[in-house]
């Protein structure tokens, strides 16, 4: 076919196509039909904001209940992706290092913000937050405006739940055994080993066990040994804190101390179901309002599953504070010593309690690189979650996995009363994680760069082991030890110092 | 005279081809270069290179910081050994047997290749091959065949390869031989026995984590009938890890019993005729003709399924996230964990270490399979 011909048939071709798709030149005019009136544009329509959080189902039901509420109020569209909780932090992190930039919107654990926040991804949120009187800032508990909401002063997250670990009691069972709930470490033990010993059965037959803790590896367990342990380790007040040393930043994980941490976290599990050291918080969780338990380590979500329907403990539970030791570590000497005036000035009858805020509570933060407008719908939409009216029902559901953080919910027991909690039940709730949060020797969580590494890599590791019976006490602590120390050499020890301080500097 | 006129044309001929068609191969084979090199050369050297960096993600971007062979100085003799190698101590009598024989077989190799005057490249391959081989069997021996010792990721990899191909093997042959008989339903089995292949690793992982549940799962009342609900199989290293091999063991023995009943199915039938002609049994059949035939066919797969075999990940990541302990975990398992905590050169390293051991597998296999032909020709 020579050039000519070809250009030909192209134009023909081309013509056409031009044809089919033209519209018809001259439509007959339609009579006018009556129109409906317009709704008003809502806000956020035609915005759509991109969410990510772990595969709960805790926190993910919360968000997507009220992400359609948020939907249908401003037109705005959310999507909920979760993924497990041991990828979250290196998900979010990806998105953001890559530019792909695919959530706009991430809730996450608080203590991982400085690894975000440093390299600039999310989006200051102090000046949203100030002129946002619906959000009720005040109202949230000085703790998680701090430590879950701000770095360096400036606001880059919102808390949407509080975190801390208390000890669950079955109150029936204490009351049947003539068991008083723990005050001490030991009396844990006793409590665990006495109704382990009493070979007690659910009514459908099933075994009752001293005590269940979620021990999973690679999971969300690496928490409760630090639970034990900072008992142990923290006398002084919160600016000690229970990590690392202070001056020289060497860890604190390595002494007589947590060495009896660990003893006593090997000894719970002789009480326990036999595959504890594979059970995750939501298979403990499961087993306690199954009946199954007489006493657990877990954040708030106990107290409120307890009431849930289909549970077997309502008003069973009791809550109390941490337990706390009447030994701690003297710094100076390396040894566990008895306490005394000045060694535990924090101490009630003797006792050294160091209430551990672990995790912080899950709260939400923006993408710094998404469209304004979408920035804009994505902090309605946390503010939403946040205020009052959505907090003060969402906390006293259990599925939700958000715990009080704000004021008027330790106030208000109305609302955890309409829940189903019994006035009793919900002073002893609400009282264990008060007593927690005023407490002046709570223990922080690591808030340090890459303190994933440091918590789900390094002690994570070695304590399984130590739990599989790997390998004993002293070669646990060893490898935590070396294993903190090499990444405190490769990311440098004064900036890790300076940035351990400055957390433990949060106020309470 | 013509000699020396075509001597001279040659050349003055190519001259006067034209540039375009000089440069036509080439420009032809360049999209498909350019392709390789993206896909797979480029991120083999950047893998590389991440091996030897430390990353760090901070104000204005991505820091990375050469740091050479740290990461594998980590590995290998840092905090991170006791998780590759595991604890080492003294073999047990069949450690040190186990021991003897390779130690006995490589020996045998390097001086049969002297004796044969064979060349210095092959006597080289051969004592850098028994080297390996004889660390990694101390490794084995010193740990998963010693009473105090405990295997670290490299030898629970090794283990799954090992006795996953094996039993792979065997069952896929058995179930191939049944199906190419004349027999009722074996189009039936054929369509039942592919099924696990075609379900994600992920679903069999969950599937065998169900099923393995002594408390809760669908077969809690065949365990409470046979007095074992208190046993949890993954607080055992031995438990746990048979648990990953059957998971593996069920998923992958479909591939390999679909390509051998193909290859049984296609030999020759004249030679099994005359065999039975000549009152041969069912036994010298398989020994001296099927096998023989599906010899080829089965080396690949082995091969295939070994360098596959060496990457699993899904079954004990989902059924015990590696534990307990690490008496489940795998290179990389291993691998992926550190990545999460963002310790990419790390698990760069990791990635590589497990690529070099392999490459070394994979040609020690083939080497082997070579001279045996060879001698068997």
């Amino acid at each position: 076919m020579n050039l000519k011909k070809l250009t030909t048939l192209m134009a023909l071709g081309a013509v056409v196509l031009a044809a089919c798709a033209a519209p018809p030149a001259a439509a007959p005019a339609q009579p006018a039909q009556p129109t409906q009136p317009a709704e008003p544009a809502k806000k956020f329509a035609g915005i759509t904001v991109n969410a990510i959080t772990f595969s709960g189902p805790q926190i993910a039901e919360p968000m997507q209940r009220r992400g359609k509420e948020f939907s249908e109020m401003t037109g705005a569209t959310i999507n909920v992706v979760t993924v497990p909780f041991a990828d979250l932090y290196q998900k979010i992190l990806n998105d953001f290092a890559t530019g792909t930039n695919s959530f706009d919107v991430i809730v996450f654990a608080p203590q991982w913000m400085v690894d975000y926040i440093e390299p600039g991804y999310l989006e200051d949120l102090t000046d949203r937050v100030k002129a946002d009187p619906d959000i009720q800032w005040d109202d949230i508990g000085l703790f998680f405006r701090d430590f879950s909401a701000t770095y360096n002063g400036r606001i880059y997250t919102i808390p949407l739940d509080g975190d801390f670990q208390m000890v669950y009691y079955r109150t029936d069972i204490a009351k049947e055994l003539g068991l008083q709930p723990p005050k001490t470490w030991d009396d844990y033990i006793a409590f665990a080993k006495a109704v382990s010993e009493k070979q007690l059965t659910t009514d459908d037959g099933k075994p009752v066990y001293g005590s269940c803790i979620a021990k999973k590896k690679a999971a969300q367990s690496y928490w409760m040994i630090t639970s034990i342990a900072s008992a142990f380790i923290q006398s002084q007040g919160t600016g000690q804190g229970a990590f690392f040393d202070l001056e020289t930043f060497k860890p604190l994980y390595n002494n007589e101390a947590f060495a009896r941490a660990l003893e006593i976290y090997k000894e719970t599990t002789q009480y326990g179901p036999p595959d504890e050291i594979n059970l995750d918080v939501g298979d403990t969780r499961g087993l306690w309002t199954a009946g199954q338990c007489a006493l657990t380590i877990d954040w708030g979500d106990i107290g409120t599953l307890a009431i849930e329907e289909g549970s077997k403990v309502k008003d069973k539970t009791g809550a109390v504070i941490l337990p706390g030791s009447k030994q701690v570590l003297d710094r100076k000497t390396g040894k566990l010593t008895d306490c005394t005036p000045e060694l535990c000035p924090h101490a009630i009858d003797g006792v050294n309690h160091a209430p551990f805020a672990a995790f912080g509570g899950w709260s939400g933060a923006i993408n710094k690189a998404s469209k304004p407008e979408v920035k804009d719908a994505a902090f309605a939409y946390l503010s939403y979650m946040n205020q009052p009216a959505q907090s003060n029902v969402d906390v006293t559901i259990g599925k939700t996995g958000f715990n009080p953080y704000r004021v008027s919910q330790f106030k208000n027991l109305d609302n955890w009363i309409k829940a189903g909690m019994s006035e009793q039940a919900a002073k002893d709730y609400l009282g264990a994680i008060e007593a927690s949060l005023n407490s002046p020797n709570m223990v922080l969580d690591l808030r340090i760069p890459q303190n994933q590494y440091y918590q789900g890599i390094v002690l994570d590791g070695a304590i399984a082991k130590f739990l599989a019976g790997e390998q004993d006490i002293a070669a646990t602590m060893k490898e935590i030890e070396d294993g903190w120390e090499q990444k405190t050499e490769e990311l440098g020890r004064d900036k890790q110092l300076a940035a351990y301080k400055a957390t433990l500097g949060v106020q309470k | 005279m013509s000699a020396i006129a075509s001597s001279v044309n040659i050349p003055a001929v190519r001259a006067r081809a034209p540039l375009s068609e000089r440069l036509a191969p080439a420009a032809f084979l360049l999209p498909a270069v350019l392709v390789v090199l993206f896909v797979s050369i480029f991120p083999l050297i950047l893998s590389l290179f991440l091996s030897l960096s430390r990353l760090r993600f901070e104000a204005g971007g991505l820091k990375v910081q050469f740091v050479a062979l740290d990461n594998y100085r980590k590995l290998l003799f840092g905090s991170e050994q006791k998780v590759l190698f595991g604890t080492v101590a003294s073999p047990s009598l069949v450690g040190w047997i186990v021991l003897a024989v390779v130690v006995l077989l490589t020996s045998a190799a390097v001086y049969r290749a002297i004796r044969d005057a064979r060349s210095v490249r092959v006597i080289a391959g051969r004592a850098i091959a028994a080297v390996v081989l004889i660390g990694l069997t101390y490794l084995v021996a010193a740990s998963l065949l010693s009473p105090e010792g405990r295997p670290g990721t490299l030898v629970v990899t090794m283990l799954y390869v090992a006795v996953g191909i094996t039993v792979q093997y065997l069952l896929g042959l058995v179930l191939a031989l049944l199906c190419a008989q004349q027999l009722p339903g074996r189009r039936f089995f054929r369509v039942v026995f592919l099924l696990p292949m075609m379900i994600t690793p992920v679903g069999v992982g969950y599937l065998f984590r169900m099923l393995a549940d002594t408390n809760k799962g669908p077969l809690e009342p065949l365990w409470v009938a046979l007095g074992m609900q208190d046993f949890a199989w993954s607080n055992n290293a031995w438990g746990a890890r048979i648990a990953v091999m059957i998971g593996d063991v069920w998923q992958w023995t479909p591939f390999m019993f679909i390509v051998l009943l193909a290859a049984i199915e296609a030999q020759e039938i004249e030679p099994i005729e005359a065999a039975i002609v000549d009152g041969a049994s069912s036994w010298d059949i398989f020994r001296h003709i099927t096998l023989p035939a599906i010899l080829p066919v089965s080396t690949t797969l082995i091969l295939i399924r070994m360098i596959e075999a060496f990457k699993i990940i899904d079954l004990p990541n989902i059924l015990t996230n590696g534990g307990p302990g690490t008496a489940t975990e795998t290179m990389t398992l291993y691998a992926y964990r550190i990545w999460r905590a963002l310790d990419i050169g790390g698990s760069a390293a990791i990635a590589y270490l497990l690529l070099f051991l392999v490459t070394f597998f994979a040609m020690l296999y083939v080497r082997v399979l070579r001279s045996h032909v060879s001698a068997t020709a």
